[in-house]
């Protein structure tokens, strides 16, 4: 998993609430055995008419959004399925971070397990976030994740929540598949509780 | 000594293998259901780091999401030949990871093969108590036997795969209190759609829903499935219904069931997980089923619901002006106009099928409308059994027969058009009223416009060719 420490960057705003999963990746791109490649496709049917050729005034088409590493979107962002292929959309469009405030829980854990971090902001702080950044499109934020703190182009710095266990994760870019595997004696402990060979 | 504790907790804390401070529990998982979309990368990511999967003993793998549901031959294998490039390497890749892995595989050639939340419980490896995973957000579904059962992201697969547990935190716990005498003509669909259009698409998020109440308790085993099938569609991961007789009654005898002493040992055992007494959940939520009506919904997201005698809510009404923007979007994308009567709005097309709506009971339901009438002019209807066995069911009771006859077609079974991956697909600007589980943009095919609702409905639609109530249905 890459990791993720600080982050500074401009900021693609698509503000809509319950964006859902098939959005950021519709269903038929799932048919890949990889994990990569799929960021040409990230909002693949609010991006492309219908010939196939960009839509210049969606926001993932600007020559600029390609150069940014943060997504603010709307509350209850990625509803629906748990196709982790949205997270590796996101990413593979070059996104780290997504900031919204909330998250479904599926998509946010997916997320976490990547090397993407799911940003959650009171809906207040959201809004005055959106709004500078309406103001001045060029205008930068800045993650640290060691002390869970954004920074908004205002200079305003306001804290954001995460568990220890991703934080560590994130911060050395550790998969946790290590840390399962390291429970081995204690799986096999509990299934000989339960009777079993 | 511990206080009375919820279906949940006792499920929850039987499985917690360790637990460090400040970190998420081990959590041990008893079922793993796989399928051909979300595996692939899995597998791969084990054999990079020279790992076994640990117990393909509590796996077991399917194809359904994208397979053909048209056969070139009338065999299940016939239906290779409408399968695209990439769907077949994808049902390869499975075959050969199953190969490899040691993994039970219905396949294709399976009299088994289905979708996995319907083979799930059909085979009896669904059973209450247990915690059940699958790479797929409706394993809600496996709930409704009194199992902890929620979908996981691929890693989390890799991760099940290579140790047979699961990293997670505790959630929350919600009661949905569902009393009252459920009117004719409303289903298990209805009573969800109806919750959902209550607590909104996040209402759910951070909890396990367990539903409750003597509406619950009157429902069979496959419209509790439906009903904990979209719990996801509420932001829930899981949902849960307690075991009672009417889910041992559905257990009893199944290919995977324990079977003679052990039987009764795990029934003795069941009848312990149900609520204690005066167990404390986060937050409860009630809801009348006697006030209930066929729900349908209106917009791109399940939330956006209606009783069908409804009419399309109109965005001026709403003070909130996101719910406003998000409603004027939605209306302009199913091109409905705010005030129309639900009823009597055109369709294309009508989907019967899916893990939300693709038991026997359903097309018990759908066969119970469209007998002895037709499918409207223009009208495509499609009618897609669950699993290889609804479907030798259905056929044994000649549902098949009453499908065709209407002019409906009748199909292999799949998740067809539900999620439009294996070339059932609506075409642009087409209105489908589907009894699958998510009407989202393009859900079932690139600018197609769904309309959700229960197999009533979608069958009495189809002989009207537009948005029908299946009680006032003419004869």
């Amino acid at each position: 998993m890459q990791k993720l420490t600080t982050l500074t960057s401009t900021v693609v705003l698509l503000p809509i609430d319950n964006i859902d999963t098939d959005q950021v990746i519709p269903a038929r791109f799932l048919k890949t055995t990889e994990k990569t490649g799929l960021g040409e496709h990230l909002f693949e049917d609010w991006r492309y008419d219908a010939d196939g050729s960009p839509k210049p005034d969606f926001v993932l088409n600007r020559p600029e959004s390609k150069r940014s590493a943060v997504l603010l979107a709307g509350a209850n962002f990625g509803i629906g399925s748990s196709r982790e292929h949205a997270p590796w959309a996101l990413m593979d469009y070059g996104f780290r971070a997504v900031i919204a405030p909330s998250f479904a829980d599926i998509l946010r854990s997916n997320s976490l397990k990547n090397g993407l971090l799911p940003l959650i902001l009171e809906p207040a702080v959201h809004l005055r976030l959106l709004e500078q950044i309406e103001e001045i499109p060029a205008a930068q934020v800045s993650i640290d994740l060691a002390s869970q703190e954004l920074t908004l182009p205002s200079g305003e710095k306001v804290g954001f929540p995460i568990d220890p266990f991703s934080k560590t994760c994130l911060l050395n870019g550790t998969d946790e598949l290590g840390y399962l595997l390291g429970f081995e004696p204690q799986i096999i402990a509990y299934e000989q509780r339960l009777g079993e060979k | 000594m511990t206080g009375p504790r919820t279906l949940f907790d006792k499920i929850w804390e039987g499985h917690v293998v360790a637990q460090e401070p400040g970190s998420p529990a081990v959590l041990y998982i008893d079922l793993h259901l796989v399928h051909e979309v979300t595996s692939p990368q899995a597998f791969e990511g084990l054999r990079q780091q020279g790992l076994k999967v640990r117990r393909p003993d509590k796996t077991a793998a399917t194809m359904d999401h994208g397979v053909p549901t048209r056969t070139a031959d009338g065999t299940s294998l016939g239906r290779m030949a409408f399968a695209d490039e990439l769907s077949r390497r994808q049902i390869a890749a499975l075959e050969a990871n199953c190969r490899e892995f040691d993994i039970p595989y219905y396949g294709l050639e399976s009299p088994n093969q289905g979708i996995v939340h319907v083979i799930g419980p059909e085979l009896g490896l669904t059973q209450p108590g247990m915690t059940l995973v699958c790479g797929d957000s409706h394993t809600s579904t496996h709930g409704a036997f009194g199992a902890l059962a929620f979908g996981i992201g691929t890693s989390e697969v890799e991760h099940v795969l290579a140790t047979q547990a699961l990293l997670q935190y505790r959630p929350k716990t919600c009661l949905v209190q569902i009393d009252g005498r459920i009117p004719a003509g409303i289903t298990g669909k209805d009573i969800i759609l109806a919750l959902i259009a209550k607590i909104g698409t996040g209402g759910g998020a951070g909890y396990v829903l367990e539903y409750g109440g003597s509406a619950i308790r009157a429902l069979s085993m496959e419209q509790r499935m439906t009903v904990c099938n979209m719990s996801i569609e509420a932001g829930a991961r899981a949902g849960m219904i307690a075991p009672d007789d009417t889910t041992f009654a559905y257990v009893a005898g199944r290919r995977f069931a324990p079977q003679g002493t052990a039987w009764d040992q795990a029934v003795a055992a069941w009848r312990k997980l149900p609520s204690d007494e005066g167990a404390q959940y986060d937050k409860t939520v009630d809801l009348d089923a006697a006030a209930l009506e066929p729900m349908i919904t209106f917009g791109t997201n399940p939330g956006m619901a209606r009783p069908v005698s409804g009419r399309v809510p109109d965005p001026a009404a709403f003070s909130d002006p996101h719910e406003r923007a998000a409603l004027e979007k939605a209306l302009a994308y199913m091109g409905l106009t705010p005030g129309q009567p639900l009823i009597g709005h055109p369709v294309d097309v009508v989907f019967i099928g899916s893990c939300t709506n693709g038991r026997l009971e359903d097309l018990r339901l759908a066969a119970s409308v469209l007998s002895g009438r037709k499918v409207a002019a223009g009208v495509r209807a499609l009618v897609v059994p669950g699993s290889q066995q609804v479907k030798k069911q259905a056929e044994a009771e000649g549902l098949d027969q009453v499908f065709l006859a209407a002019g409906a077609e009748w199909r292999e079974p799949g998740c067809s058009m539900c999620i439009a991956m294996n070339g059932d697909q609506l075409s642009p600007g087409q209105v489908a009223v589907s009894t699958s589980n998510r009407n989202f943009e393009g859900r079932q095919g690139k600018g197609g416009r769904t309309m959700l609702a229960s197999p009533l409905t979608a069958a009495a639609t189809a002989v009207a060719g537009r948005v029908a109530d299946a009680r006032k249905l003419k004869t």
